[in-house]
Parts: C-alpha cells; sequence; structure tokens
C-alpha cells in the first residue's frame, strides 16, 4: 500500500526584491510523481539546490503543492482538515541536531510530540522509554542535551519522532552536520527502525555510502526525478551520476574503472566485500 | 567551557525542599518577601530568620553558595547602611562636622541590612532547588487563571523555557563568532567604551542573524511535532500537589500568621 504518493507535483518559491515585488519564480520541485509503498527504504539523492529539501518538506505538510497533489497514507495534504494527522504519520528530522531539540532534559524533549498530541501521562512516559531505547539513548534520558555528541543529538531527534507512532520518517539530510562516527551511529539507528519496526524511511542525503542499504533510490536534479531505481541499477550508471554533479562510493568507482578497463567484473558494486568477492572469482578463473 | 554554564544556580542534591512542588516555593517566596515588609520589630526579624534558617537546612545547600550570591549585593547594602544611618532623623548620638548619627538611624540601618540579606537568601533558596524548568512550569500553572485576561501564560512559558535551552547555545556561538572576527583581525579590548561598543557590531550582527535562522528552523521542526500552542496539550511531568506540599502550605501560613501576630502586638 503506498504511504506517500505524489502527483504531477509542482512546488515554487516567489523571489522578492526589498519592496516586496515579484522579482522571479523559482521552480524548485518540478512534475514529481513517485509512489513510496509502507515499510520502504527509500533514499533521496540530489546535490545542493536539486529541490529534495523541497520534496521533503510537502510529506510532512510544511510545504503545499503549488500544482498537484501529495497524500501521505491516502490523505491530501493541501487540506487543512488532514494537518494534524498527517504531520503525527509522517515524522520529520531535519539537518542541525541544535535547532529541533526544545526540551531542556533528553527525555523532555522526546515527550514533546506525545504532549502536543494530547496522550495521556502514564503513556507518554511509556513511549518515552520506547523510543529512547529503539535508539540506543535511553541511558541519556537525565541528561542535557547540550552535552551529547552530534550523532547522540541526532539520534534523540529520531527518537522524539518515534514517540509520536509514526508510519512513515523523512529524514532531511540528518547526517550532513555530524562526524563520520555520528554518521554511522544514526544509519544504523534508520536501519534497525525500518527492520524491526517496520517504518517507512525517506532519508535524503548526498552522500552516496548512505544509500545502499535504502530499497529504492531517487536521484533528483533541478527538480525533476533523474533517475529511480535499486541501488545497484542506480551505481551502475557511474557516468550519469557524474553528470547530475554525485561523487560516487570509492568501491564502486574502483571496480567501474576496472571494468571500463577491461576486467570482466558486474557493474553496481557497492561495498568492499562485493569487489573483493568478485576479483577472487576473476583470479581462481584465470588460476585454474 | 561555556556550555557548561548552569542557569539559575541550581544546587544538585535530594532535600525535601527540593522536591517541593515549585508552585509552593514560588507562593512562599513570595509570601516571605511580603513579611520581611510587614514585620518590624526584633521579634518579628528574628521569626524570619528562624525560618530562614529552617528552610536553608532543609534544603541541604550549604551555606557557603547562599553567602557567595551575598557579594553581589555588598555594594547595594553598604549604600542603604550609610544612607539609613545618617539620613534618618531623629535623637543624635554622634555627631561630627555635618554628619549626625541618630538613634533611629541605626535602628533603620540594621533593619534595612537584615531585610535586605534575609530577602537575597530567601529567594536564593528558591533557585538553588528548583531547576529553571520547575520553576517556569510552576509559573505557568500558577498565572494559569490571567488566561482568563487573554494573556499568553502558556506561550510566554514556553517562550521561557526555549530561551533557557538556547542560552548555551548562543553563548557557544558568540565565543565562536568573536574568535573567527578575532582572526581576522577585530580588536574587542582596546579602545575607550563608545570604542569598544562599536566593535560588538560585528559580533552582534552575525549572532542575531542565526538567532533569527534557529528561530525559524526551531518553529519548523515544532510545527512538524504537531505543536499548535497549549490547546489540547497534555503533560509529561504534570504538577500534582502531594501531602507534603499541603503541609507546607500548612507551615507557611502559620508563619505568615506568628508574623502579622507579632507586629501587632509589639508595636
Amino acid at each position: 500500500m503506498a504511504i506517500v504518493e505524489t502527483k504531477n507535483l509542482i512546488f515554487e518559491y516567489i523571489r522578492r526584491d526589498e519592496e516586496g515585488n515579484v522579482e522571479g519564480i523559482t521552480r524548485a520541485v518540478d512534475d514529481v510523481n513517485l509512489t513510496i509503498n509502507q515499510g520502504d527504504f527509500i533514499a533521496i539523492l540530489g546535490h545542493n539546490g536539486s529541490g529534495k529539501s523541497t520534496l521533503a518538506k510537502h510529506i510532512n505538510a510544511i510545504h503545499y503543492p503549488t500544482e498537484g497533489t501529495v497524500w501521505v497514507d491516502g490523505k491530501d495534504t493541501s487540506e487543512d482538515a488532514n494537518l494534524w494527522d498527517i504531520r503525527q504519520e509522517a515524522g520529520m528530522v531535519f539537518q542541525n541536531p541544535d535547532n529541533q531539540i526544545i526540551g531542556q532534559v533528553v527525555e523532555e524533549d522526546v515527550g514533546f510530540g506525545p504532549e502536543n498530541l494530547g496522550i495521556p501521562t502514564e503513556e507518554i512516559w511509556q513511549r518515552v522509554e520506547e523510543s529512547l531505547k529503539a535508539v540506543g539513548m535511553y541511558e541519556f534520558r537525565k541528561y542535557s542535551p547540550n552535552k551529547l555528541s552530534g550523532g547522540q543529538k541526532q539520534r534523540v531527534s529520531i527518537a522524539g519522532v518515534i514517540a509520536m507512532h509514526p508510519k512513515c520518517i523523512v529524514l532531511d539530510e540528518p547526517t550532513a552536520m555530524l562526524d563520520p562516527n555520528g554518521r554511522k551511529e544514526v544509519i544504523r539507528a534508520v536501519r534497525a527502525l525500518n527492520d524491526v519496526e517496520e517504518i517507512t524511511i525517506i532519508l535524503i542525503t548526498h552522500y552516496m555510502e548512505e544509500i545502499i542499504y535504502a530499497n529504492k533510490v531517487f536521484v533528483m536534479d533541478k527538480g525533476k526525478i533523474a533517475m529511480e531505481g535499486t541501488p545497484k541499477e542506480i551505481f551502475s550508471q557511474v557516468d550519469k551520476l557524474k553528470s547530475l554533479r554525485l561523487d560516487v562510493p570509492q568501491v564502486t568507482l574502483l571496480a567501474h574503472e576496472l571494468r571500463k578497463s577491461g576486467l570482466s567484473i558486474p557493474a553496481g558494486i557497492l561495498t568492499y566485500k562485493e569487489l573483493v568477492a568478485s576479483l577472487t572469482a576473476i583470479r581462481r578463473r584465470k588460476g585454474h | 567551557m561555556l556550555r557548561d554554564i548552569t542557569l539559575g544556580q541550581y544546587y544538585q542534591t535530594d532535600s525535601i525542599i527540593h522536591r517541593l512542588d515549585p508552585r509552593v516555593k514560588l507562593v512562599t517566596t513570595v509570601c516571605y518577601i511580603i513579611s520581611l515588609f510587614v514585620v518590624d520589630n526584633i521579634v518579628g526579624y528574628l521569626l524570619a530568620g528562624l525560618f530562614l534558617a529552617l528552610v536553608i537546612k532543609l534544603s541541604k545547600v550549604p551555606v557557603k553558595f547562599m553567602v557567595r550570591g551575598m557579594k553581589s549585593i555588598l555594594f547595594l547594602l553598604l549604600i542603604a547602611l550609610i544612607f539609613n544611618l545618617f539620613l534618618t532623623p531623629g535623637e543624635v548620638v554622634v555627631s561630627f562636622w555635618k554628619l549626625q548619627i541618630t538613634k533611629e538611624g541605626i535602628r533603620q540601618a540594621v533593619f534595612m541590612a537584615v531585610r535586605l540579606v534575609f530577602l537575597l537568601m530567601g529567594s536564593s533558596v528558591m533557585t538553588l532547588t528548583t531547576t529553571p524548568n520547575q520553576l517556569t512550569d510552576g509559573m505557568e500553572k500558577l498565572l494559569g487563571p490571567l488566561r482568563a485576561l487573554k494573556v499568553p501564560v502558556h506561550e510566554i512559558a514556553m517562550m521561557m523555557s526555549i530561551a533557557l535551552r538556547f542560552i548555551p547555545i548562543l553563548l557557544e556561538e558568540t565565543d565562536k563568532i568573536m574568535k573567527a572576527q578575532m582572526a581576522r583581525g577585530a580588536d574587542f579590548e582596546t579602545g575607550n567604551l563608545i570604542k569598544k561598543a562599536k566593535s560588538l557590531v560585528p559580533l552582534l550582527v552575525p549572532l542575531f542573524i542565526s538567532a533569527f535562522r534557529r528561530a525559524n528552523d526551531l518553529a519548523m521542526a515544532m510545527e512538524s511535532r504537531c505543536y499548535r500552542g497549549g490547546e489540547h496539550r497534555t503533560k509529561m511531568k504534570p504538577l500534582i500537589y502531594k501531602k507534603r506540599d499541603g503541609l507546607a502550605y500548612g507551615a507557611v501560613f502559620c508563619y505568615l500568621v506568628l508574623c502579622v501576630v507579632c507586629g501587632k502586638i509589639l508595636w
């Protein structure tokens, strides 16, 4: 069943000069059609200004379409009556961990969403405990967010969203401001949510390494969907990715170059293990 | 490091005073301040002193924390003391040059000093034993009836708690911007007052811009988590009066009655 569906989605920013006159219109999202099924792990890739964040904000009803329609769990986001249902069902995690934590104590921040939903006190505590355990931050529940690392703060933000019991979580470049360790922590937490809790994940990123866990990838460019497919399919088109100004993981790039120079290895290699396996396979064939 | 700054001056320990409902502590502080202005004789002040000593003892906050807070009002205390000492008319005790010290003056000066010290100690017991969070919660609840007068009580409390959350972050940011500007040759230290004030412009402009950006981000994050003001909202940590809170109210009431009685009898 489709959890998120867009049809001919167009979104335009109106640029104004200092007097408020219209200077021009920027089309940030241009005629996007996509369907995301319940339980999917989706990655949306694109370089800066490709419209991927704008698209993400439509799923949480922060932006409304200029033209076209967005449905979240069958509900039209442009209808006011659906607003709070949609925001509960599609949680959102933003880029800057400091600017999305409201509470002064970790557990209070996680409780913020359920408080807004009007959940009874005992159930809030239960949900806070569950969510913090799901992202492995339970032992930090009494800490001040200011004392946590970037990756830990992002995990608290994710817990804050899970506590609202969403069907789908949109993560808008959650790792852009983190160090490599923090990135790993966050991606691990997100994968666990997808595997164990079967929450639909929409991960927006420009780190290629993070998309290999997705079961479907969309690549955006100039507001349009430029490529669509499994990570393998996407990574087998190294030249196209490069023309869209996206970096390919080093392993994939190496495999691609080896393939171009005549070695018979499959296209779309994603991990070191795969590369090693295919290289040893070739050696065995040649050796015997 | 800047991020270790604790706000207010909360002293972390576990005592009966710490566990009291913040509303009780707020009301008690207000009552205590009123009582200090009601009493006007030695018995009254002894009573106030005794009450304060008892509360400090119960709060398990070391007295040196209280004394540390006193330093900031030392100057004020001195001025109040001097003015009261020399400028109160009455029966002259000592006089030299044009200045006179009167009997009433001594009495006034001592009472004023004691009153100020008690006032500050009384209110710092509250801030030392209550987290800023509890304080905002308590205020929201206490000011609740004002909602009928269209005072946005919930919004004010929310703003206060967000401000508290962001103070350390903005301090850290100030530090960062300052270092960045110093690396480019900005000078924040030399020059007269006007020059120093001017040199703050390259610090304040980026700070304000970043604060607005943060506010914008935070508003979006709050909305995406279904925040829609105080209505329909439940509390994760609701304030509920316990038995000890009732007892505390009783004690404060007794204290107030005693103060008034002292004032009446020994006037």
